[in-house]
């Protein structure tokens, strides 16, 4: 048993939170919100440069070939500066998602263009009122011209309002089982509605009206691929909540030693105190997670990996809402302005908490399969 | 005992949902139905219309010209304008200062100040916490001298106060101010009214975590103030800044909203899908808002037993803590719930009339439009009021005597 990070990924850490202190102050990040795009290609091709993007690819599809653990690296770092850029949304889950579910003439090319971080791609798989389900089936795909054309609307597509292309999930001809489709965006048959997320990440609701799809993989075998590029993703945001925790729960006991009310420092109260040790509580316990789910995501037998990522979803969600409400309420009136990092931390808990599946929709998977076992 | 309403109570329920029905806009209960947020007019148009008929000042005497109602008929349209959709009266005229005025006002100011509070021409904001002074209130620094001119005596006062809610709308503030350093810091606080028009008041806006603006700074910097705008004694404004504060408490709860909010739910959830499933039949959820249910009722009868306890008396009692704590954490639950079942329909940021938001049409369900706002705005509710921790200290020490 070994918990210890490699010699590389140490120099990853490190490089990452070099990169967080000088380059992705609150003020930047500020600046970065605030601007027409919402998030900075500058900062994207500084990440490339690190080799974030090139990563989570394998070296013969033109990456570096690390690991979950390596991302669970990258995202923790990721987490702690709030990072805007659509990492998880345009590299990690494509990555996976084409390394499963595409031949090797397929997935050619993009995944190079994905490592040189020069190609943006989105997963568009939420159906419009389909709720956290891994099986989305309204988006429908017919037959047409020996190719296929897609109708159906994806919401809080990550990544789905810069996106150079579009991997998208639908049902071919009625078929129960999902494929996975290459689209281009932004033509007379696929429009993208661009907009803020709550946590000020970037997203987009993307509808399809017989738009030209290629197929991707096998027709009707793309589920497998899509629920291990998911089940990664939940890893990589366990990890980031991680990060995200580290820093609430720091600045929340810095406050805690630095306001003063009746002329003590309000840390002095028993009762915030032991609040203050529960969110450390959650924060190590969720660490422990975050690890166990990055090494899971490589395990081959589905089940288990399925079993090992939604504990870890359901007690990191649980967490992130304790930590998140606790840093809030612990910093009173100054921890509900826009204008302290407090908010914005635990906005982006709360969204990670409703992204591809929050608490609830992972104890029920982890129960099933339990119960299965 | 009986918890039942009576024939009479019942007929009353009728009226005033007859009466919503005919005068609340139906665009502004849209939006509050919705959680969307609401502009000066919508609170006002809803304010004036109750005033014609008498209505709006709930909780007052006859004498002062309220309606005179008991707990129960306060309880009861309460309850059936919010679940018609009715905008909030806003409680800082009629349900804070007021108070204070009947009880500790001299003759003039009652006359002068309470007539507009119905009307509905004077907007009233809160001036209590400072940056420094927030659950230790009576650590407050802004001061107020005593200094005369030929336009008569007045005070100086000069200092800041924030978190001051829809204090961007308001004419009227009342501030809590010092005019005494001697002995305990609750010694010297003495209770002003003061106009927003005075010159040197600055009104600066703090944009909240759901990046609205409800909240302000107001700074006071040499602002003139006629001593007739005093409240009672100089000096004893700590008694009457609790007074209202216990006021406060037992509007918090919230328990119309927390039921409009119920039904709502329901609504939604029966239309929401969780794994190809309508959300109601997901037993997790259904537990969530079925547990949030009981406690809410469990609520609703306290606050009634206390209201009744409590009829002969001058203000509420240390038990109106226990109202705000638990009424706080059934509103933050219901938000909580809401934003659950938006599911990932709770990521967008919208927002009405922005470019920078999601085409609101173009959502999966507009139900869920302000969900995530609303429960991130909502989490202020634990800690304004004093915050709930402050309110188990009071529950601990008036009550338990620990």
């Amino acid at each position: 048993m070994n918990f210890s990070l490699s010699e590389e990924q140490v120099a990853l850490r490190d490089t990452l939170i070099k990169f967080i202190e000088r380059d992705y102050s609150f003020d930047d990040r500020w600046s970065i919100i605030r601007s027409a795009e919402g998030w900075s290609r500058t900062r994207w091709n500084q990440l490339a440069e690190i080799g974030a993007m090139a990563l989570p690819i394998a070296e013969q599809d033109g990456g570096l070939g690390g690991s979950a653990v390596d991302t669970m690296v990258v995202m923790e770092q990721l987490g702690r500066g709030l990072v805007i850029e659509p990492y998880l949304g345009c590299v990690v889950l494509p990555a996976a998602l084409l390394t499963r579910g595409a031949s090797d003439i397929e997935r050619a090319g993009l995944l190079e263009r994905i490592a040189s971080g020069e190609t943006l791609v989105a997963f568009a798989h939420t159906d419009a009122g389909a709720g956290h389900e891994r099986a989305q089936t309204h988006t429908h795909a017919r037959r047409a011209n020996g190719g296929f054309m897609l109708t159906g609307k994806k919401i809080a597509v990550l990544g789905g309002d810069c996106a150079d292309t579009l991997l998208v999930s639908a049902c071919v001809d009625g078929a129960p089982k999902a494929s996975l489709f290459l689209v281009q965006p932004d033509s007379a048959t696929t429009k993208r509605y661009a907009y803020p997320m709550q946590d000020a990440q970037r997203g987009g609701d993307i509808e399809f009206v017989n738009a030209p799809a290629t197929l991707v993989g096998e027709q009707d075998n793309a589920q497998h691929a899509i629920d291990y590029a998911l089940d990664a993703a939940c890893a990589a945001l366990c990890a980031e909540a991680v990060g995200v925790m580290t820093e609430l729960h720091k600045a929340t006991v810095e406050y805690l030693k630095t306001r003063k009310q009746f002329g003590r420092p309000i840390g002095m109260n028993q009762a915030l105190q032991h609040r203050a040790v529960d969110m450390m509580m959650h924060l190590e316990m969720s660490r422990s997670m975050a690890m166990e789910a990055a090494l899971a995501v490589a395990n081959e037998n589905a089940d288990l990996r399925a079993k090992a990522i939604s504990a870890a979803k359901t007690l990191v969600g649980q967490a992130s809402r304790f930590v998140g409400q606790s840093a809030v309420q612990l910093h009173g009136g100054i921890g509900v302005t826009h204008e302290l990092n407090v908010s914005h931390y635990f906005k982006r808990l709360t969204m990670i908490n409703a992204t591809f599946g929050d608490t609830d929709w992972h104890l029920a998977r982890y129960g099933d399969l339990m119960k299965a076992a | 005992m009986d918890l039942s309403y009576s024939d009479e109570q019942i007929a009353f329920a009728q009226d005033v949902r007859e009466f919503a029905r005919a005068n609340l806009d139906p665009r502004v209960a849209k939006k509050v139905l919705e959680g969307a947020r609401l502009d000066r007019e919508d609170y006002l148009g809803w304010h004036r219309a109750l005033h014609k008929k008498g209505w709006v000042g709930v909780g007052w005497p006859k004498q002062f010209g309220g309606t005179g109602w008991d707990s129960t008929y306060q309880h009861i349209f309460d309850e059936v304008t919010a679940d018609e959709g009715a905008p909030q009266l806003i409680p800082f005229g009629l349900r804070m200062v007021a108070p204070v005025i009947m009880a500790f006002g001299n003759k003039t100011q009652q006359d002068f100040y309470l007539p507009k509070i119905l009307s509905g021409e004077h907007w009233w904001c809160q001036g209590y916490s400072e940056p420094g002074s927030g659950s230790d209130l009576a650590s407050l620094k802004t001061k107020a001298e005593r200094a005369s001119d030929k336009s008569g005596d007045h005070y100086i006062v000069n200092g800041q106060k924030t978190w001051t809610t829809l204090g961007q709308f308001a004419d009227w503030i009342f501030c809590l101010v010092r005019t005494s350093s001697e002995g305990r810091p609750q010694e010297g606080i003495s209770f002003l009214l003061i106009d927003m028009k005075t010159p040197g008041i600055t009104v600066r806006p703090i944009i909240m975590l759901d990046q609205e603006h409800e909240v302000n700074e107001v700074w006071f910097d040499n602002v003139k103030v006629p001593v007739e705008n005093l409240v009672g004694e100089e000096n004893k404004g700590w008694t009457y800044a609790k007074f209202l504060l216990s006021h406060e408490r037992t509007g918090i709860a919230g328990v119309g909203r927390c039921k409009r909010i119920v039904k709502r739910l329901h609504h939604v959830a029966k239309q929401s899908t969780s794994n190809g499933k309508p959300l109601i039949e997901d037993t997790r959820f259904r537990d969530r808002l079925a547990q949030v249910e009981i406690e809410l009722r469990a609520l609703e009868i306290t606050l009634l037993r206390v209201l009744d306890a409590e009829r002969e008396k001058r203000a509420p009692g240390p038990e109106a803590s226990l109202l705000k704590i638990k009424g706080s954490e059934i509103q933050q639950t219901l938000t909580e719930l809401t934003m659950m079942a938006a599911g990932p329909a709770a990521l967008p940021y919208v927002r009405e009339g922005e470019g920078g938001g999601a085409d609101a049409a173009w959502l999966s369900n507009d139900a869920y439009r302000y969900a995530s706002g609303t429960y991130f705005n909502f989490r202020k509710t634990t800690i304004y009021g004093g915050s709930n921790e402050i309110q188990r200290n009071i529950i601990t020490q008036m009550v338990l005597g620990l």
